[in-house]
């Protein structure tokens, strides 16, 4: 029987199948952070019982920790309590967390593959959507419920139904500018934010086999988006370059074992896929998005679709989100000025995004309007940014470097940005409020939000 | 948990497609670290305008409708895994979520926490958008042993998917955690084999 990727990890984690039901299926590695913990563990506390595995866990603060005087205590009450609440939680439990001023905090989906816990052929699960971006090791990763948190915590499994399969496929070189970003916001805005519902997603092809792992990571962070449970991208010699060495993988004799065991994980070449699409990398521009949720893009160079020229179905959701966001039918986007730019999260918080950023912007001033926040995904890659000097060129361009954290994502700390302003954010999600009640934003990639800061325009 | 078998109520509906869980209850009301209260900030910013008085023309506010099951349009619960959406809706006294289409991992919360999505074709799913807006007493029975949803006192009646095993929990009240704890010597004898 010819099988998938996903098939070869998925059959090795099924301790049972329930008849006409779910399997229960075994979980390697449960990243925690603290917005969707808390009643997980105040359940096991009321059921009288410990976390099954804490050397299983790996638990950071990083949705609601502030972005700037970070040694401080936190200001806000509520976040305050949280925070605690998962350092608590964590001693109580024997559980290793990675909390404010850690030298390993930072964004969960971040700190898990820069210190080896994420690994090929395994399955990892967070109470966050983004946990896909695990998928680019050849993993089988998806977000969860905070009752799902406590399942796992409990007992180290969840109940699950296999999921459909999907193989997306794009070859060729990708043209001059255009990056993972764009090429997951392209599949999206094709797909639909539904279009991969029911679906674990193979990202396969050479445009993929060409990317870093870094941004591999980023077309599987977003693969939630087009509302898949998951997406992943078969090991090989670059997924291993990333891995040897880091401080929880295999060392010596042991990894090269490892490498040995995960370059088994590929789909077999007669695998059967429920759905299969491909793409042509030629054909993907730099992306930004208009609208309100993340298949709203389109081109840099491109205009705003018209109403009429959308399904009937889709006529009402556009013509909302264009009034949201003020933009008019058949608008370029390009020139359309911009208030803020935000560059971080989970989606484009590491190392290489502030490299491209300080490549654009160097030697140049952001636009004396444009407020530049530039956040990084962890301590590690902040202490990096430092040593490369990343941080004085983005500070001579006036930006803003600030202290690691989910930020002006979701802004759930201060990090928001006002009503009726535009930003330009490297985020994942542009959802009505989701940077702020009000705020209004413009999915891109780090190429495009540095331009854009630097001109405090959209730039074709 | 809270059993559920047979819901019989009026609706309430939203015809809104792509409802995000950003929409249901946004970031900034996820602090709270108990499962209780976020009824009161279910889709805040639809609800409610900045100086926090109800808005008028939102559906929730208007008076024209209410019941124990919310109708929504297609791709509802997309984004955030957040849980406390399904906590909001089910805080606010909804108990059946209908739709044409559901977010994944929304679906498997709202299973979770006694709250039945259903989901239904998009013919049926405008049907009771018309229905609902020509008479707003109107009200439909989801019969969950049944796996039925009809508009009450018509043959009007969809069969809806639900998962055997979760449509067990939900009608015994009972969740995953009890049944995983019960097998906890097979999950045992697994982590002997190596799995990766």
């Amino acid at each position: 029987m010819k099988k998938t990727l996903f098939d070869k990890i998925w059959e090795k984690h099924v301790v049972k199948t329930i008849e006409n039901g779910p399997s229960v299926f075994y979980i390697d590695r449960h990243y925690v952070h603290e917005v969707t913990s808390p009643q997980a563990f105040a359940g096991l506390d009321a059921r009288g019982i410990k976390v099954r595995r804490p050397d299983l866990v790996t638990a950071t603060a990083d949705h609601n920790v502030p972005t700037i005087n970070q040694h401080l205590p936190i200001a806000d009450e509520l976040s305050a309590l949280q925070v605690a609440k998962l350092e608590d939680n964590c001693t109580n439990h024997g559980i290793e967390a990675f909390g404010l001023n850690h030298k390993h905090q930072g964004i969960v989906h971040v700190i898990g593959p820069e210190m080896g816990f994420t690994q090929p052929g395994m399955t990892m699960v967070c109470g966050d959507s983004h946990t896909s971006t695990h998928g680019a090791f050849g993993a089988i990763a998806f977000g969860i419920g905070t009752s799902e948190v406590e399942m796992v915590l409990a007992t180290q499994c969840l109940m699950q139904r296999k999921p459909k399969q999907m193989r997306i496929n794009v070859n060729g070189e990708l043209n001059e500018g255009v990056t993972a970003k764009d090429v997951i916001l392209y599949v999206i805005a094709k797909l639909t934010t539904s279009g991969g519902t029911g679906y674990f997603v193979e990202f396969a092809g050479d445009t993929f086999r060409n990317m870093s792992m870094e941004e591999r990571m980023t077309v599987c962070n977003m693969s939630i988006e087009m509302g898949a449970r998951g997406g992943l991208i078969a090991p090989d010699q670059t997924t291993y370059d990333y891995l040897k060495g880091r401080q929880h993988v295999p060392q010596g004799e042991a990894f090269d074992a490892a490498v040995e065991r995960w370059s088994q994980l590929y789909s077999d070449e007669e695998a059967a896929f429920d759905a299969e699409l491909h793409y042509k990398a030629s054909e993907i521009p730099p992306m930004i998005t208009f609208g309100t949720n993340p298949g709203m893009g389109i081109g840099v160079n491109q205009s705003i679709p018209r109403t009429s020229e959308v399904e009937a179905g889709q006529q009402q959701t556009l013509s909302k989100a264009l009034s949201y966001m003020e933009f008019g039918e058949g608008d370029a986007i390009a020139g359309k000025k911009i208030d803020y730019v935000f560059i971080g999260s989970c989606t484009n918080g590491r190392i290489e995004d502030l490299r491209q950023v300080a490549g654009i912007v160097k030697g140049q001033q952001k636009a004396p309007h444009v407020t530049a926040w530039i956040v990084p995904g962890s301590k590690a890659v902040e202490a990096q940014a430092i040593e490369e000097g990343i941080d004085a060129v983005l500070k001579e361009a006036g930006f803003e470097l600030r202290q690691p954290g989910c930020s002006a994502c979701l802004a759930m700390n201060d990090d928001k940005i006002p009503a009726g302003k535009y930003c330009v954010s490297t985020s994942n999600r542009n959802f009505e409020g989701r940077q702020g009640p009000g705020s209004r934003t413009l999915l891109a990639s780090p190429i495009t939000a540095a331009k854009a800061a630097l001109s405090g325009v959209v730039e074709a | 948990m809270e059993k559920l078998t047979i819901v019989e109520s009026t609706y309430i509906p939203l015809r809104n497609e792509n409802v995000d869980t950003d929409q249901i209850i946004p970031a900034r009301f996820l602090k709270a670290t108990s499962r209780e209260g976020f009824g009161d900030n279910l889709f805040r910013d639809w609800r409610y305008d900045k100086s926090g008085e109800p808005k008028a023309d939102f559906v929730l506010n208007t008076g024209v409708y209410s019941g124990k099951v919310l109708v929504a349009g297609k791709n509802f619960g997309s984004g955030s895994s957040r849980e406390h959406a399904a906590w909001a809706i089910y805080d606010y006294g909804f108990r059946v979520v209908v739709s044409s289409e559901f977010a994944d991992i929304f679906k498997n919360n709202c299973l979770n926490n006694g709250l039945l999505p259903v989901e239904v074709t998009p013919a049926f799913l405008s049907e009771l958008f018309e229905r609902v807006e020509a008479d707003p007493s109107t009200s439909v029975t989801v019969d969950l042993a049944a796996q039925t949803i009809s508009l009450t006192g018509t043959d009007k009646q969809e069969q809806f998917e639900i998962n055997e095993y979760k449509k067990h929990c939900l009608m015994q009240g009972l969740d995953d955690i009890d049944y995983l704890l019960s097998i906890q010597s097979e999950i045992e004898a697994f982590e002997t084999t190596p799995n990766i």
